[in-house]
């Protein structure tokens, strides 16, 4: 009797999980089929099929430009973000030391942050300390809030990390740097890698943080607010379809790292 | 001698791995939050801090109209809080108990969304909510009924609300309950509890620091949130980042957007010290 119930509430579960999961990609699905529309108007069911939005957005130089914008802001978010996320993340959780559980808690304050709020109080700052807002200082932006998150996410690899290794190659007579080249970076590679994709992705997506902080430049996602509120045209769902699959493409690439990765773990 | 301490402590290797990060957030996030602080203190409409502080925004914000929309602010926050309780507990007790390896699909299906900008998937709802969008389309064509015009409303702004910070409540609560043992559980119902009682009285308080985490969390962003009323409520409320923005921006009164952000970062931060004091991080998040 007691199993039975059991396996009722069980299915109950698993079907309202599914239900959860496809409402968290209904949005996601209207915007890639509406960029495929033929009408200048979206509306449903669609009458005719094209991809003549996607040819123009590609012939299109400010998109070109936009896109290089986000680009530029992304890749140097990410390179600086994980540069300090890894040192971050090993006073997280690899050493102890005097101080760490009041640093555990500032560093994550930002995520608790409204982003709004955020954006908006660092434009004061940069106009204060007379700073011109540019993509350089959205750059800076990003980071206050991804560095953070990034430090999150590789520290919960750094706890399953075991430092006896460490002092076992020391004790063999590695130096620091051969010790961090050979031991650490490659086991917490995983996290390294979760930790990249996560500051990418969210840099190159972000957008009430670029609002305030980009001054007279434009990244993709301002660009796509704007023409949402007014002005529409359908190359806002193109733009916004051509994101969705550079995520996806991103996040296949990542997983086939993290497999060759791993293999070469496994075999060593 | 005290200074020989201080440098002792800082030549440790977690010191110096903190040093950057810290840093960087001392420039980049303590020193804007100071700079607002010290902003609400000026005459209203100036644009430097070299004047005599005062207190006259924050009078005249108690005196104008604001309380309504941090009153709508507030009361959207705590209605997403609950239905994100109700909707993402069964999945998170699903992820840390009942789907084994399925639970990491789960992980991964819910976070891809999270990549995508914001302000596109919620975009997509307005593409599948508008007349003639994807849902009165569909409806039209096969069942040849009409809907009612759903966007632009707040029942609209709570559903992007709840869609936005979804992945915020769940994650915490999955780890928030694969922290509960299930041989507690099996001793209570061995010793007679009913569901109802295992589940209130074992289960729900030690999962108790993920649904803390995952409450404040979602409250504190929805409280922050501008793009749902935005780009699906079209203005029907004005929520309290709203009135910031426009102080920033057309009113371009500083003092004025000081004044509120102070008052929204007060409000968080009392909370997220409360949040703070109750939990250890190192147990939710190494399982120590």
């Amino acid at each position: 009797m007691k199993s039975r119930r059991f396996s009722v509430s069980r299915t109950l579960i698993v079907l309202w999980t599914a239900a959860i999961v496809v409402f968290l990609y209904i949005p996601i699905v209207s915007v890639v089929v509406a960029s495929f529309s033929h009408k200048r108007y979206f509306s449903f069911p669609v009458t005719k099929w094209t991809t003549k939005w996607y040819e123009k957005a590609m012939a299109s130089l400010s998109v070109r430009d936009l896109i290089e914008t986000s680009l530029e802001v992304a890749v140097l978010v990410t390179i600086f973000s994980v540069v300090l996320a890894f040192f971050g993340a090993l006073a997280f959780a690899r050493y102890d030391w005097k101080g760490r559980k009041f640093y555990q808690k500032i560093i994550l304050l930002p995520i608790f942050f409204p982003q709004a709020v955020l954006g908006l109080a660092l434009l004061l700052w940069f106009s204060a300390i007379g700073v011109t807002t540019s993509w350089h200082t959205a750059v800076f932006a990003h980071m206050v809030w991804i560095v953070p998150i990034v430090t999150l996410i590789m520290s919960i690899q750094v706890y399953s990390f075991d430092p006896s290794l460490e002092e076992a190659a020391y004790d063999l007579g590695a130096t620091r740097w051969q010790v961090l080249r050979e031991i650490t970076l490659p086991i917490l590679s995983p996290g390294i890698l979760s930790g990249t994709i996560f500051a990418f992705l969210l840099s190159w997506g972000n957008f009430p943080l670029s609002l305030f902080t980009t001054g007279a430049d434009q990244t993709v996602p301002e660009w796509l607010y704007a023409k949402m509120v007014s002005g529409y045209t359908p190359m806002v769902p193109t733009l916004g379809s051509l994101t969705v699959g550079s995520a996806v493409i991103m996040l296949v690439l990542a997983y086939l790292v993290y497999s060759v990765i791993r293999r070469r773990t496994l075999k060593e | 001698m005290r200074r020989r301490r201080f440098f002792t402590w800082l030549r440790q290797p977690g010191v110096l791995s903190a040093m950057p990060a810290t840093l960087f957030l001392t420039v980049g996030f303590i020193g804007p939050l100071v700079m607002v602080f010290a902003y609400s203190f000026m005459p209203p409409r100036t644009f430097s801090l070299a004047q005599a502080p005062t207190l006259d925004n924050y009078f005249a914000v108690i005196h104008e109209s604001y309380y309504i929309s941090f009153l709508w602010s507030v009361w959207l926050a705590s209605l997403t809080v609950a239905l994100l309780l109700l909707i993402c507990y069964p999945i998170a007790y699903g992820m840390a108990k009942l789907f084994g390896k399925w639970a990491n699909l789960v992980t991964i299906l819910v976070a891809v969304p999270l990549l995508i900008s914001e302000n596109i998937r919620l975009f997509g709802w307005v593409l599948f909510l508008l007349k003639k969008g994807i849902l009165d389309g569909t409806m039209q064509a096969f069942f040849g009924i009409e809907m009612p015009s759903l966007l632009y409303g707040v029942p609209v702004i709570v559903l992007g609300l709840v869609y936005v910070y979804l992945p915020f409540m769940l994650f915490p609560l999955v780890i928030g309950i694969s922290m509960v043992s299930d041989t507690l559980k099996e001793a209570a119902s061995d010793l007679g509890a009913s569901r109802w009682q295992i589940f209130r009285e074992v289960e729900l308080p030690l999962a108790m620091p993920g649904v803390l985490i995952g409450a404040m969390l979602t409250f504190i962003l929805a409280l922050g949130s501008l793009a749902e009323a935005k780009i699906l409520g079209g203005q029907a409320v004005i929520m309290l980042a709203d009135d910031i923005e426009s102080a920033f921006t057309f009113a371009q009164n500083w003092p004025r957007g000081s004044v509120l952000s102070v008052l929204m970062i007060v409000f968080s931060g009392g909370l997220i010290f409360f949040l703070f004091r109750r939990i250890d991080l190192d147990r939710l998040l190494g399982g120590r």
